[in-house]
């Protein structure tokens, strides 16, 4: 892989009338490749992250109707995850998607693939969440696990508050 | 706790009748009474909304003056957009990731050659 290749930006949304989070993310790559990388618990354990922390995949069936559980770990700590593969296609992937946290709350998650040719692939990234203060809690839990020194500033501003 | 704290921002913000004022005094102050005309609902119900709109800290009214005109907090939103760059952010760096794990695979594939490496590896 080359030293420090042109990054591609991931530009999100949060919808201010329903609670919706979109994102999109361009990649050299084909849709078959990126499906992949989403479906081989292999090498999905190698990416999803968040940052600094160990993917374990103690259940994956990544097949329409199928279910997957993993956990994230860091020093003894695991936050757990899973949810149910509602359709698995070629270029489109519809899931569940639960905090083990938050057992009550889920998302709805579509993952589409689409071929910009040449190799390059657009993935949008839908998750529908239950309510406002589910989408909430979806959003801050990410304020748990990346306390980096670059959100320092945000930390002391929201202490503020 | 800051979380509790966006909760209320959130929670205050999923009623349609709270965004509509929302949207109304980002065009400028307005009273409890001029912000319960559109509405076919009481000053009292307004005011209620309000209250959730304050406490949530989306909203200040000011004391002294007679007409005690509601004001939107802007930074509050300023602070949901950090917010959600702080989430983007953290997309990025797992995307990143993959970026890693789409080169390597690439290699793989060049090495290899697989007819088929369209579904997850065998096992």
């Amino acid at each position: 892989m080359n030293a420090t290749s042109n990054r591609h930006q991931v530009s999100i949304e949060a919808d201010p009338t329903l609670p919706i989070i979109r994102m999109t993310r361009d990649f050299d790559a084909t849709p078959a490749q990126l499906l992949r990388a989403h479906t081989d618990p292999e090498l999905f354990a190698r990416w999803v992250g968040p940052n600094g922390m160990e993917t374990k995949i103690l259940d994956w069936d990544a097949t329409t109707g199928g279910r997957w559980r993993y956990v994230a770990a860091r020093d003894g700590e695991e936050y757990g995850f899973h949810g149910c593969f509602h359709e698995v296609g070629e270029d489109r992937i519809v899931q569940t998607f639960t905090f083990d946290g938050q057992p009550d709350g889920v998302a709805l998650e579509t993952l589409w693939f689409e071929d910009l040719g040449d190799g390059r692939t657009r993935l949008h990234a839908q998750s529908l969440v239950d309510s406002f203060e589910g989408r909430d809690q979806w959003l801050a839990s990410g304020m748990e696990t990346g306390i980096d020194e670059g959100y320092a500033k945000l930390d002391a501003l929201i202490a503020e508050l | 706790m800051a979380v509790d704290r966006l909760s209320r921002v959130f929670a205050a913000l999923a009623d349609p009748t709270r965004r509509d004022m929302v949207a109304r005094l980002a065009v400028g102050d307005a009273t409890v009474g001029e912000l319960a005309d559109p509405y076919d609902v009481s000053v009292q119900a307004v005011s209620k909304h309000i209250k959730v709109l304050t406490d949530a800290g989306l909203v200040s009214q000011s004391k002294d003056a007679q007409r005690r005109p509601c004001h939107l907090e802007a930074e509050v939103f300023d602070l949901m957009t950090k917010w959600i760059e702080r989430y983007r952010q953290q997309a990025q760096q797992r995307y990143d990731r993959l970026d890693a794990v789409l080169a390597e695979m690439r290699g793989d594939e060049q090495s290899t050659k697989h007819p088929n490496l369209e579904q997850g590896a065998a096992s």
